[in-house]
């Protein structure tokens, strides 16, 4: 599996093979607070860079899960949608959100790896 | 301008409150533990609250009072007994609504206590309408402090003792550490509770007691939660100044005494819309499935006509799901009426049922 790299939009992504798996970060969830209601891509359908993929909603208020890379949507997790809960407890690990077939692997070298995102979340908080 | 902050914002920073800027002062929206464990807390336990944002307006003087502001409200003041609290509206001739208000007669006067995005308002609004004949006081110099939950009434009853005597909607005058305290069984979130009005240099003081003893400060977003289960209504939200009592279904508000006479402001709308019935009412919304449609979502009926908007909508906690609460034709208005709600372009189904979703724990009476 690849190094985990992370998006300005706060998502995070891993490839192996041309399946990339795309979730939220661990600082996202904090931003968001408690997590009430995921909403998915369609499998089948294709989602673009950048563009919106998703939906989750706080208590608070509802934010757009973007891609951070375009592909064909191949896998959900519906565990999340069924319990949205499991988001804040392991965002980056078994709360994934969707898996997507690349078409263009290039679009991962524009992304941040770890200490470059974590750096970038830091001064997006304060 | 300069953001204003309560006597207890360095309490709640040192709970590491995330705050906000609500209605011109820095308020905490929630502290660490997040609002779903701030709701499930406060109705096990015992949530603190606070709210000195809100404006607390003493206003001074005997019948002469209860009369003028029986012109204003649309109340029965004249039998009302002395430390007995009512809520109401201060109105505009259509009925429209300024503000919702709790008003309590005071062995002084009475104590009124005001939204904070309205109450500078409000003062400005029913100084026009007394005139100069009464002192009034929309006093800086107190806190307001709630607190709810089942265990409140033990906790706060071990700091000033008689509290526990108080029944719902009631409020009497304490002495705690040397000083008065005035303290209504009320609240805002569908527990039993009280709010305690304390001079600002006591309030820090006073609330570490109540957490020593048991509570926990819990922040605006869960008493948004608790307030929309308990089927309660925000200003600005459920209710406003295109809004009326009638329509927002608070009749229930309005004294039964007052309405074959009226000569209160508004009352002619009111009166009208109690015989006729409003167009439009507030009602409850359950979205079906875990779909959450916030303010200003469109309802619709199954031909594709608007039929109405939600106010509030979140996920209840307690109710284990998504809650709102909107106005509909009043055609729709019945409880089970299956209705459509259009969130992110798409419509889902959602049925009108009866408030509160969460059932209340007021205490009606003491022995």
């Amino acid at each position: 599996m690849s190094e985990v790299k992370f998006s300005k939009e706060h998502e995070w992504i891993t490839l192996e093979g041309d399946v990339a798996t795309i979730g939220i970060t661990k600082h996202a969830t904090e931003m968001l607070g408690d997590i009430v209601f995921a909403e998915l891509p369609e499998k089948g359908s294709n989602v673009e860079k950048d563009g919106t993929a998703g939906v989750v909603e706080s208590t608070k208020a509802a934010s757009d899960v973007y891609t951070p890379v375009s592909g064909e949507v191949v896998d959900t997790n519906q565990a999340i949608v069924d319990d949205p809960s499991k988001i804040n407890e392991d965002p980056e690990g078994s709360a994934w959100f969707f898996k997507l077939k690349m078409k263009d692997q290039s679009e991962m070298d524009s992304l941040m790896n770890k200490e470059e995102y974590d750096k970038f979340a830091k001064e997006s908080a304060s | 301008m300069e953001i204003k902050k309560t006597s207890l914002n360095k309490l709640h920073q040192s709970k590491n409150a995330k705050f906000v800027e609500f209605a011109g002062y820095e308020m905490p929206i929630q502290y660490s533990k997040g609002i779903i464990e701030e709701h499930k807390f406060t109705r096990s336990h015992s949530g603190i609250f606070d709210v000195s944002h809100m404006g607390q307006l003493f206003i001074y003087g005997d019948e002469t009072l209860t009369e003028e502001l029986e012109k204003i409200f649309p109340l029965d003041l004249k039998n009302l007994k002395q430390n007995c609290s009512k809520y109401s509206f201060l109105m505009n001739e259509d009925a429209g609504i300024y503000d919702d208000l709790i008003i309590t007669k005071i062995e002084e006067g009475y104590l009124i206590i005001l939204n904070a995005a309205c109450k500078d308002k409000d003062f400005e609004i029913l100084s026009n309408l007394l005139g100069s004949k009464f002192k009034m006081n929309l006093d800086n110099n107190r806190s307001l402090i709630a607190i709810q939950g089942p265990k409140s009434v033990e906790i706060l009853n071990s700091i000033i003792n008689g509290v526990d005597q108080l029944n719902f909607m009631t409020g009497n005058w304490f002495d705690s550490d040397n000083q008065k305290l005035f303290v209504t069984r009320s609240g805002y979130t569908g527990e039993d509770g009280f709010e305690i009005s304390i001079s600002n240099d006591k309030a820090e003081k006073f609330v570490e007691n109540l957490i020593e003893k048991g509570a926990q400060l819990i922040g605006l977003g869960a008493r948004d939660t608790l307030r929309l289960e308990a089927g309660l209504c925000l200003y600005g939200h459920e209710l406003d100044i295109n809004k009326t009592p009638v329509e927002a279904n608070l009749r229930w508000a309005i004294s039964k005494s007052r309405l074959s006479n009226g000569g209160f402001i508004g009352s002619k709308k009111i009166m009208n819309q109690m015989q006729d019935g409003a167009s439009q009412i507030r009602v409850g919304i359950k979205p079906e499935g875990r779909l959450i449609a916030r303010e200003k979502t469109k309802i619709f009926d199954d031909t594709d006509t608007q039929i109405g908007e939600i106010t509030s909508g979140t996920f209840g906690p307690s109710v284990n799901g998504p809650i709102a609460m909107g106005y509909v034709n009043k055609e729709f208005s019945k409880v089970d009426t299956k209705i459509l709600l259009e969130v992110r372009g798409k419509k889902h189904p959602a049925n009108v049922c009866a408030l509160p979703f969460y059932k209340k724990n007021y205490v009606k009476g003491v022995n």
